[in-house]
């Protein structure tokens, strides 16, 4: 073969090898999946505040399979190793990451300053970024509603508050559930116990015993484990459970749950990233948007009761209704939201004082 | 009158419930400890423990079955350190620290592989639990003034584990200090040397002290997952092992003054929940951040100021060579 012949087909080869494998990275870099991320703060277990976020995450792997390729961290701490989980999720490739708890805030903020290609999503935080958005559910739409259940099936006229911190999510809860059982009863009290911990079995189960030892015949929690209902049905009482249905752990004592749902929020943030329209906002959803919903009632609730939290539920839903219209007055009896008009968001994401019917005071 | 009393009862109550833990693993501690072999392991034993027993509850339908493979899974554990530091002369709170962090990690891996639960085992139902036990005539005393109350609501309504903590502390007082066990151990814990030149064996008697303590640990993890919750939950000792071995310092290796240490533990644990909203005479409402520093101010006041110099056992951390 002489020296031209095979250059010639050398070329051709060569030629022929380079435009195949460009076909071929080209086309593995078209269908290369998003990788996104979930960074958790407690176990994911089978209920809870994580559970129900998981549960988003598998509609998401559900919906679009092969397009994204998904990372989950749980039990993460907040603070330092906060930073650290979303440090590593971004330098690893994630192009959308979320944060599932208020104390990701900071470090999310501070990872997305040096990740601007990434897109970042914290949840029940208020701070954002070119690249940060946040994201809540109205949560306290769906403790009015259980608060219409709780004063219609008290009968000491005390009900009982595990909480976990101070902070204005989890008082803008015991407010609105105050309220809501005011509605059926304006009698009632609320008893508040502290446990200083999102997620602490032993003391969330102490605070509950505690309180019905104090008179409390229907307790509720904002923490995130399955404890208060448990201990409401060895104790033969009633609870309200939290983030998701817990009636397997307390068939008799469970007479509802505040549940939330972010199936949708998270499919939604996906197709934007897809289709490259994802831009930081911050979402607040409530009933109206499917965010809030309630758990099946259970058979000792009388349907008068059911159907009226169904008509608060599709008020709520219209916007005729909200669990901060006025008249709202605090345990002092000054009045903060006036006679006619309605908290607004901004007052309402600071809300720093218990409603008149709450027992204790509130740490500052 | 009739509110403080009733307040103070049950205060008392939870006190029993949050010390039971503490007092299995305050004594685990003083049985391997008084024989000389530190154990810092006592948090591990009681996850495995937990874990161990929420798991066969959970798949077998017996709580006793659970109760029984805690033991022999916490007594595995104690084995192991056993061997590290027994046989092998290893450095004995390097060998605690490993079992801490084998077992917390231990437990989740098993739990994610076979539960799919984040970790944590299936919810409990009542029959594969630890439930209370009602001491006759509590129902009928209940109205009798001041002591019908003492017994209906702080005597009785606890479940088994409660009552064997309790039993425990006499019964480990008696084996210490009225058995030839209980001096041979104490012995070994002072002066191995004489104790082999007794012609005893410092390993074996080393070797039961730890196996004594596996069993108390896996009494005090059943309890965590099978009696006080429903479930084991990943990391859900949270510390209490090392509380419990602050127990043991601060009653000086002593049975009697470890129920107490680990009472007051738990009185001041149970005070931070039952103090919030509870006006107090001459002070009203005492302030939420006040009440949960309180736990900490009076153990550091506590141990600072009332307890006065702890000393261990002299060859305690030392592993023992048989000289040649």
């Amino acid at each position: 073969m002489n020296k031209a012949v095979f250059a010639q087909r050398f070329k051709a080869f060569a030629s022929s090898f380079l435009l195949a494998s460009c076909v071929v990275t080209g086309t593995a870099m078209a269908e290369e999946p998003l990788k996104l991320g979930f960074i958790y703060v407690s176990p994911i277990g089978d209920a809870g505040w994580t559970y129900q976020h998981d549960l988003g995450r598998k509609a998401i792997e559900e919906k679009f399979g092969d397009k994204i390729q998904v990372k989950y961290v749980e039990s993460v701490p907040e603070g330092a190793e906060a930073e650290r989980v979303t440090r590593e999720m971004a330098a690893g490739g994630n192009k959308l990451i979320f944060g599932t708890s208020f104390g990701f805030m900071n470090p999310m903020l501070k990872v997305a300053k040096t990740f601007p290609e990434t897109h970042f999503e914290h949840a029940t935080g208020y701070k954002t970024e070119a690249n940060l958005g946040n994201y809540n559910a109205r949560f306290y739409e769906g403790r009015y509603l259980s608060g219409i259940v709780a004063g219609s099936m008290t009968k000491s006229n005390t009900l009982g508050y595990v909480a976990a911190f101070p902070i204005p999510e989890v008082v803008m809860g015991i407010n609105a559930f105050t309220r809501g059982a005011q509605t059926v009863n304006p009698n009632i009290e609320v008893k508040v116990v502290w446990v200083n911990s999102w997620f602490d079995p032993g003391r969330e189960r102490e605070a509950a015993v505690a309180l019905m030892d104090q008179g409390a015949d229907v307790v509720t929690h904002h923490t995130d484990s399955t404890a208060v209902v448990v201990a409401a049905e060895e104790k033969g009482k009633y609870a309200i459970a939290y983030h998701s249905d817990m009636s397997k752990y307390g068939p008799k004592a469970q007479l509802t749950a505040v549940t939330h749902h972010w199936e949708k929020f998270y499919t939604d943030q996906v197709q934007q990233v897809l289709d490259k329209t994802w831009k930081p906002t911050s979402i607040w959803g409530g009933v109206k948007e499917g965010m809030i919903n309630l758990a099946p009632l259970n058979a000792a609730v009388p349907k008068e009761v059911a159907d009226k939290v169904e008509q608060a539920k599709a008020a709520l839903a219209a916007g005729s209704l909200h669990p901060f219209a006025g008249p709202v007055v605090d345990q002092d009896g000054k009045e903060t939201v006036a006679a006619g008009s309605t908290i607004t968001d901004e007052v309402l994401a600071k809300m720093d004082y218990y409603v008149k019917g709450v027992q204790g005071k509130l740490p500052k | 009158m009739q509110d403080a009393w009733l307040w103070l009862i049950l205060s008392l109550d939870a006190t029993l419930r949050v010390a039971t833990p503490l007092i299995f693993a305050a004594l685990a501690g003083l049985f391997s400890e008084r024989s000389g072999v530190v154990d810092i392991g006592l948090e591990g034993k009681m996850l495995v423990g937990a874990f161990t027993a929420a798991t066969v509850a959970a798949v077998s339908d017996s709580v006793w079955l659970g109760l029984l493979m805690a033991l022999l899974a916490s007594v595995g554990f104690a084995l192991l350190h056993g061997f590290a530091c027994i046989t092998h002369r290893g450095n004995q709170v390097v060998s605690g620290v490993a079992i801490n962090i084998l077992a917390s990690g231990l437990t989740v891996v098993l739990g994610l592989a076979w539960f799919h639960q984040g970790g944590s085992t299936p919810p409990l139902t009542q029959h594969q639990r630890f439930t209370a036990i009602d001491l006759p005539f509590a129902q009928q005393l209940a109205d009798v003034p001041v002591l019908g109350l003492f017994y209906s609501e702080l005597l009785s309504g606890h479940n088994i584990l409660v009552y064997l903590a309790l039993a425990l502390v006499p019964l480990s007082w008696w084996l210490l200090y009225r058995t030839r066990f209980g001096l041979r151990l104490r012995a070994v814990g002072e002066n191995p040397k004489a104790v082999d030149t007794a012609g005893i064996s410092v390993a074996g008697l080393r070797y039961r002290a730890v196996i004594i303590a596996g069993v108390l640990c896996g009494f005090a993890g059943a309890y965590l997952s099978t009696a006080q919750n429903a479930q084991f939950i990943r990391d859900m000792t949270a510390g209490q092992g090392f509380m419990a071995l602050a127990a043991l310092i601060f009653a000086k290796w002593r049975p009697w003054p470890i129920l107490l240490a680990c009472l007051l533990f738990g009185f001041l644990d149970a005070v931070a929940v039952r103090l919030q909203g509870v006006s107090l005479p001459g002070i009203g409402l005492v302030p939420v951040q006040l009440i949960e520093a309180l736990p900490y101010i009076l153990t550091v006041i506590l141990l600072a100021g009332f307890i006065g110099k702890a000393n261990p056992p002299k060859a305690i951390g030392l592993p023992y060579v048989k000289d040649r």
